[in-house]
């Protein structure tokens, strides 16, 4: 989270913590606890409790009601195969039911045309607080760091979340249709994330992706040891002493669960809200986001991961993660990257413009997250930033490519990728139309589909979404006429 | 690594630093064959600028090029004045979370440091100066934050040190906020005005009164004789007042104080100006604000909006674009002002007047358009040649020139990429490591 320093000094929202990632489901590399840690992963969304099957929390997200819709005459970027010049895609009962250069579609589809514009998947941020951290701000609503204890495996971030956020319509305009909303990054261990629809709803359960994985975020690095500074831990070493010995009871605790769930004879045991996080993060079930700066403590990372036999899915900010690339893909670690943050503390200086093309180059998947709530809405610029660097660097980079980096990428370090992220027959129809190529910073998204529906129109005032909180607070706000393209002088 | 930094190969290094760095004199450059926006006038297509000892001597379609000019070739490209930065931090903060790199904040007295001037503590190595150039900045303001009134802002040019060489006008304006009320050393609105309001008087009264003053035979006055004085250039007209404020009724209330003392304000942040934009087109009172964020992030920011600048602009007011959304956009992100200029296009304005938001108006609001922000005979050799539409992402800067010299050589992250392209990389000297 940002916090303001003076008046205009915006520190970025690692001044406060951050974590992310999960484990992918191949087995550790490592020997000996690995492979008994990750015997086999169990069924995501299966409520993570050492109680099978129980889900207290349970998503109540239903898809809003849809028209089967075609957009024609667009330039598709599938996140799975080369740009479909000229297409069409054809949206049914909240899935994608054809893409390519025509479409079969029934007379009584809703048919748009898109004038040769373009369309994405919906854009997947893997690192928001928003509902968490919402707007405005202020300690009132300010519900992201547990900054009471570094090892708050315990709380779950949807018991945070202010559905009522005016940060969430914002976002579904900039074409983000699903977030990860992670604790902050104050904590060795911040707390389960939770993985939302960027749709209105009273309630967080209403948001909730049905059966998305948890994530847990950790958290290595400058703020843990500067939080608890006088309590400790105060160092990096106490840092890492931290987490193993949560990994050891972790161990301790999921083979006891899994003792008496084989056997259930006797009472039992009791119950340890922190534990069960961290069991469900050895058998699998639980992905890890790992908030981590720097590339020598992002090796280290692997090194406890091994030993404990979880696995990493993302590192978040990771400015270093261009020094370590080579670990990362040969550890199936994405990198949760911003396009070009650095030089705020210590560990960020040596932030790069090159960082999320020298990952992809490297061979691990790099995905450009946000961690910010204006920032979120211009994923693609982002994108375009990074895209535009690598190539620089002599890195050979399509916008194919790299389209990957804000869709199925985020959507595989969820978990979720066999549901979002690319546009293919039986994917879940979250679909952008922009008013332009999503890499040219004139772009904006004019619609946005989730499950099917149309949930924002830019030129419709009566497909704008207003929370709760803005009405009377918030002016409304017409919406200006403006050049769908490029304008002006320069041509 | 072994102990070999002896003083005379310090000394050695230094120097060839500092000649690599010198400024080169008497050179003359012609930039030719490129589409020029001037800004202070039409685009001119195939046109040349001519640069002769840091200033430019020459802009125009049919410029005769000397023999001896080195000479740029600009074929389809673009070629704009250098992007001034109207609202920054460089060279006074380095890394924001370590205090002795920050510079920005004076401690003041009472919440007011109107005698601090930022400048002062400019540091002309700051590694933030390098990337900015390279992403076309030429010219920054240099702002101080916080307390009441935080001080003294400054202009500087991104050329080599020392900071007096670089100054373009220092004192640049006063900087002050209205709004947050805490921050002033009160308790509410009402009582950050009133402050605001003694403070004035109280200048005003020192101006009338020095010697009496000096002589101690005049009523207790509520800030430090230095912190008067600096306020006197205030009153004077001599430099604007900066504020910043965001709730429409806090802009309304900067431009009263305006008319009561005065002082020539202006706007900066500025989140809800497009509700009052027409008082403020009748004042003429310009507004730094940015086109990159639409977040209601405090209550005196509820209005937020992307569109701010390009309402501004319609309704005749001043724009100076700056940089407010993600990122460090003060800092480490100096640089990415041209997306802000390009999401400002996004959202409404046109190019032109974006083009114009980042060089011609930040110049003339700041009193020094006879030196910056146009590319026009006497002009300094401030001057961008870029790859393409300067406000894209595939684009970029390929040559800047500051006061007529290149900015050349590696950044500090260009420097690091160069070392980590390959993994393990080497560390000079040494085999690759693990």
């Amino acid at each position: 989270m940002r916090r303001i320093v003076g008046t205009f000094l915006l520190l970025t929202a690692c001044a406060q913590p951050q974590v992310s990632p999960a484990p992918s489901p191949e087995p550790a590399p490592a020997g000996g606890a690995a492979e008994k840690a990750a015997a086999k992963p169990g069924a995501p969304g299966a409520g993570a409790l050492s109680v099978p099957e129980a889900n207290p929390y349970p998503s109540t997200y239903t898809p809003f009601a849809s028209r089967p819709t075609v957009i024609r005459n667009v330039n598709i970027f599938t996140a799975a195969g080369p740009l479909v010049r000229n297409g069409a895609i054809y949206l049914r009962d909240g899935k994608v039911v054809q893409v390519g250069q025509a479409v079969n579609a029934p007379a009584d589809a809703v048919v748009i045309d898109g004038g040769g514009r373009y369309v994405t998947p919906g854009i997947i941020d893997d690192h928001s607080h928003l509902g968490v951290y919402p707007a405005p701000g202020g300690q009132a609503l300010s519900d992201g760091n547990e900054a009471t204890n570094p090892e708050t495996a315990h709380v779950w971030a949807e018991h945070s979340v202010w559905p009522q956020d005016p940060q969430f319509p914002r976002n579904l305009a900039g074409g983000v249709t699903t977030l990860q909303v992670l604790p902050g990054s104050a904590n060795l261990f911040g707390g389960r994330s939770a993985v939302l629809k960027v749709v209105p709803s009273r309630t967080v359960q209403g948001m909730k992706f049905p059966d998305a994985p948890y994530g847990l975020k950790m958290a290595c690095g400058e703020n843990p040891k500067r939080v608890y500074q006088s309590r400790g831990p105060a160092t990096r070493m106490g840092n890492v002493a931290g987490f193993r010995a949560a990994w050891i009871k972790a161990e301790q605790y999921r083979r006891k669960w899994d003792k008496w769930n084989e056997e259930k004879k006797d009472d039992p045991p009791t119950r340890d809200l922190a534990m069960e996080t961290l069991a469900e993060v050895l058998r699998g079930n639980i992905l890890v986001h790992n908030h981590c700066y720097r590339a020598d403590e992002m090796a280290q990372m692997i090194d406890v991961a091994n030993e404990f036999g979880y696995k990493i899915r993302s590192f978040h900010h990771g400015v270093e993660a261009y020094k370590v690339a080579d670990l990362m893909a040969k550890n199936d670690i994405s990198g949760s990257l911003w396009a070009d943050w650095g030089g705020f503390k210590m560990e960020a200086i040596d932030g790069v413009i090159g960082n999320l093309a020298l990952v992809h180059a490297a061979g691990a998947r790099a995905i450009v997250h946000s961690d910010d709530p204006s920032g979120a809405q211009r994923l693609n610029q982002e994108a375009a930033k990074a895209l535009a660097a690598g190539r620089r660097l002599g890195i050979t980079l399509s916008e194919e490519d790299v389209i990957k980096w804000i869709t199925i990428n985020p959507a595989w370090a969820l978990g979720l990728d066999d549901r979002i992220g690319s546009l293919e027959p039986g994917k879940n129809a979250d679909v952008v139309l922009w008013s332009a190529n999503p890499f040219s910073v004139y772009a904006r998204a004019e619609k946005v589909w989730v499950d099917g529906a149309l949930l924002y129109d830019r030129l419709d005032p009566n497909e704008q979404w207003r929370t709760d909180f803005e009405l009377g607070f918030v002016p409304a706000q017409r919406v200006m006429p403006v050049q769908p393209t490029r304008t002006g002088g320069h041509d | 690594m072994a102990p070999r930094g002896t003083l005379a190969s310090a000394i050695v290094a230094l120097g060839v630093l500092a000649v690599g760095s010198a400024p080169v004199a008497a050179q003359t450059i012609a930039i030719t064959g490129g589409k020029v926006y001037p800004v202070s006038g039409a685009p001119i297509e195939n046109g040349t600028v001519l640069i002769r000892d840091g200033k430019i001597v020459a802009v125009g379609a049919s410029v005769a090029v000397p023999a001896d000019a080195q000479r740029v070739d600009a074929t389809g490209k673009v070629v704009t004045p250098g992007f001034i930065n109207g609202l920054t931090q460089v060279g006074v903060v380095e890394v924001s979370a370590v205090s002795d790199t920050r510079d920005a904040f004076a401690r003041g007295t009472n919440s007011v440091a109107a005698a601090f001037r930022v400048v002062d503590g400019l540091n002309p190595r700051s590694v933030m100066i390098p990337p900015a150039r390279e992403g076309g900045i030429t010219t920054v303001a240099v702002v101080p934050a916080g307390g009441l009134v935080a001080g003294q802002a400054a202009l500087v040019d991104l050329v080599d040190g020392p900071a007096e060489r670089m100054i373009v006008r220092s004192p640049l304006a006063m900087v002050a906020q209205v709004g947050d009320a805490g921050q002033a050393g009160t308790g509410a609105r009402g009582e950050l005005v009133g402050k605001l309001r003694v403070l004035l008087e109280d200048a005003r009264a020192f101006r009338q009164n020095r010697r009496a003053y000096d002589a101690g035979a005049t009523r207790q006055l509520s800030a430090s004789r230095a912190d008067l004085e600096a306020l006197v250039q205030v009153l004077d007209g001599s430099i604007p007042m900066l504020f910043f404020a965001d709730r429409a009724s806090d802009i309304r209330t900067v431009l009263a104080l305006g008319t009561e003392f005065g002082f020539r304000p202006m706007i900066a942040g500025g989140a809800e100006a497009w509700m009052v934009a027409d008082e403020l087109a009748r004042a003429r009172v310009p507004v730094l604000t940015g086109a990159m964020n639409n977040i209601p992030s405090s209550f005196a920011a509820l209005g937020t909006r992307q569109e701010n600048a390009a309402l501004l602009r319609a309704a005749g007011v001043p724009v100076v674009l700056v940089g407010n959304g993600a990122g460090d956009p003060v800092t480490f992100n100096v640089s990415n002002l041209r997306y802000e200029a390009g999401n400002a296009v996004a959202y409404g304005m046109s190019w032109d007047d974006a083009l114009r938001a980042v060089t011609a108006t930040p110049a003339e609001v700041f009193g020094v358009a006879e030196r910056v922000g146009t590319l026009a005979a006497g002009k300094d050799a401030n001057v961008v040649i870029w790859s393409g539409d300067p406000f894209e992402f595939t684009s970029r800067a390929e040559h800047v020139f500051v006061r007529g010299v290149e900015a050349s050589g590696p950044t500090r992250q260009e420097e690091l990429m160069r070392r980590y392209r390959t993994l393990p990389p080497a560390y000079g000297g040494a085999p690759r490591g693990p």
